[in-house]
């Protein structure tokens, strides 16, 4: 089995088909149809991942304990602020050290007004410094972080530049 | 008068190095705890050059994002410059000429080369060693003239654009590269090598120095000649293939040592791999116009994006999200030394000062980079 079909099939199994599916509502401006699995391969060419992988916040540690498992490595961890739905969004970025070239990104979403979500540092030590700049940027909070402090901003900053509604 | 210190063994103090050090090469500071002359701990403490670019990006349109590119890994700015240019090209679905594909690999390759070069002297340098920073400034400075009359400028380039590049390559850039690499192939071996790569002071002081494993460098996600220098054979160029780089035959330069002997082995040999990407390039290139059609106001179908390109530091990845509105909603630059100097505490625990400064070299840091 190819390490792409794999990994979706690893992953599907967070996914039961009773559960509900993360609430999807407008992703952009666009109207987007239902999305019909927490997995859904993405076509590379086009958009430069393998796997689009849409999770709650408390399944984010399930996930890196899968990727982790299967060799994979964390590039970023990026977060985006969807001011018009009142949500923060998470982004993980897995790839491979060589082999089979194959790209997941992971996402979730938390409330603005509660930005919670479990940290991976533990299972990641490169999330460590990633979170911290989530953390600086959005404010968003990462639960159990060993050293959840500024990275790049200034140690006495009071502000989260990347809120779209941060004004200087 | 001095007063003479008494440590007790389990006695440990703080000592500030930076962020105005020259070890650091730039505005890094490391907080180091120390027992005598062994570091207990590490730890960087990052952003004295923070510019906040990803806002700048969020803040202009595609295009006025471009100059940033370059003032970020100011030694290897061209490969940002692709990265950029390819990552929007691959929302908006603007299609490139191949002349334009060819070119830049050609200046990107030669932009490699000039990185590694001044990475080598810096090296060489904080070690102790003078002399070789003016035969590599030397060489260098033929790549920075070469690169200065076909962009414009000489280290901060804004040269490519969405659909090409903004300036035709010459025949006398063309015949002046060609002498360059001869010239660098007849130097490299009496005046790198001989002088420098088989010099007994240098393998004794980075020989089994810092020794990094291909497990710490997944889990922190290093790359670049940093995990190549680990025994992982990972390079976007390979990988991940991107622009014309599949028509050329190159080498993936790897060790498996994983000390700072390696890190500085597959830097030598990756400048010799672009020799030859460029010299088969130089060979191919092909007649035709430099710039493709691209509109004028680039308006993405919102979605998600993500492209890697692989710079003299390792992989550079651009994660880009569209709303479908002309300023781009939101931009992560993955950049390389940020996570490849996160694993240093991990590894300089337990490191003399000194070889921790050496194994700081051999990382290859460019502090503007990592701070953004």
């Amino acid at each position: 089995m190819d390490m792409r079909e794999k990994i979706r099939v690893a992953l599907a199994e967070l996914f039961p088909e009773s559960a509900p599916l993360v609430h999807l509502e407008g992703e952009g401006d666009q109207e987007v149809p239902p999305r019909e699995s927490g997995v859904l391969v993405t076509d590379f060419t086009k958009h430069g991942s393998h796997l689009d992988v849409l999770c709650r916040p408390d399944q984010v540690v399930p996930v890196a304990h899968i990727m982790d498992r299967e060799g994979f490595f964390l590039e970023a961890i990026a977060g985006v602020d969807w001011l018009d739905k009142q949500q923060f969004e998470v982004l993980y970025d897995y790839n491979r050290l060589g082999g089979e070239h194959c790209r997941v990104m992971v996402r979730t979403r938390v409330p603005r007004n509660e930005p919670v979500v479990p940290t991976i540092s533990a299972i990641f030590p490169a999330a460590d410094w990633h979170e911290r700049e989530t953390f600086d940027f959005y404010g968003i909070h990462f639960q159990d972080h060993p050293n959840l402090i500024r990275i790049l901003l200034p140690e006495d900053a009071d502000f989260h530049p990347l809120c779209k509604d941060y004004m200087p | 008068m001095t007063v003479p210190i008494h440590l007790r063994h389990d006695e440990t103090f703080v000592l500030n190095l930076g962020p105005q050090h020259p070890a650091t090469h730039g505005v890094l500071r490391v907080k180091l705890t120390m027992d005598g002359e062994y570091i207990v701990k590490a730890e960087p403490v990052l952003g004295y050059i923070h510019r906040m670019h990803e806002k700048m990006a969020e803040c202009g349109t595609f295009a006025q994002f471009m100059p940033n590119t370059a003032r970020m890994d100011y030694l290897h700015a061209l490969a940002f410059n692709h990265g950029w240019a390819l990552v929007v090209e691959k929302a908006a679905g603007i299609e490139v000429p191949e002349r334009a594909e060819y070119i830049r690999v050609i200046t990107v390759e030669l932009n490699r080369i000039a990185s590694h070069l001044l990475w080598w002297a810096a090296f060489l340098l904080d070690l102790g060693g003078f002399t070789p920073l003016l035969y590599a400034f030397d060489d260098r400075e033929k790549i920075i003239d070469l690169l200065e009359r076909v962009t414009g400028s000489r280290l901060t380039y804004c040269y490519m654009r969405f659909g090409g590049v903004y300036n035709d390559i010459d025949e006398e850039f063309i015949t002046g590269t060609r002498d360059f690499i001869k010239r660098l192939r007849g130097r490299m071996p009496r005046l790198y090598h001989d002088l420098v790569t088989h010099n007994i002071i240098l393998i004794k002081r980075i020989k089994d120095i810092g020794i990094i494993s291909a497990e710490q460098c997944r889990r922190y996600g290093a790359t670049g000649p940093v995990a190549r220098g680990s025994g992982i054979n990972y390079d976007i160029r390979k990988n991940e293939p991107y622009s014309v780089y599949p028509e050329f035959d190159f080498d993936v330069p790897v060790f498996d040592e994983g000390d700072s002997m390696a890190r500085y082995m597959v830097r030598m040999h990756e400048m010799e791999q672009s020799m030859r990407i460029i010299e088969q390039a130089l060979d191919k290139l092909p007649d035709g116009p430099v710039m493709g059609k691209s509109p004028k106001v680039l308006k993405p179908e919102a979605g998600y994006y993500y492209s890697a390109v692989e710079t003299a530091r390792g992989s550079l990845g651009h994660r880009l999200v569209c709303d479908g509105g002309k300023n781009p909603y939101k931009l992560k630059l993955r950049s390389p030394t940020f996570s490849n100097l996160s694993l240093y505490g991990e590894v300089a625990e337990g490191m003399l000062l000194a070889d921790a400064l050496a194994f700081m070299g051999s990382l290859d840091l460019v502090i503007p980079e990592i701070d953004r």
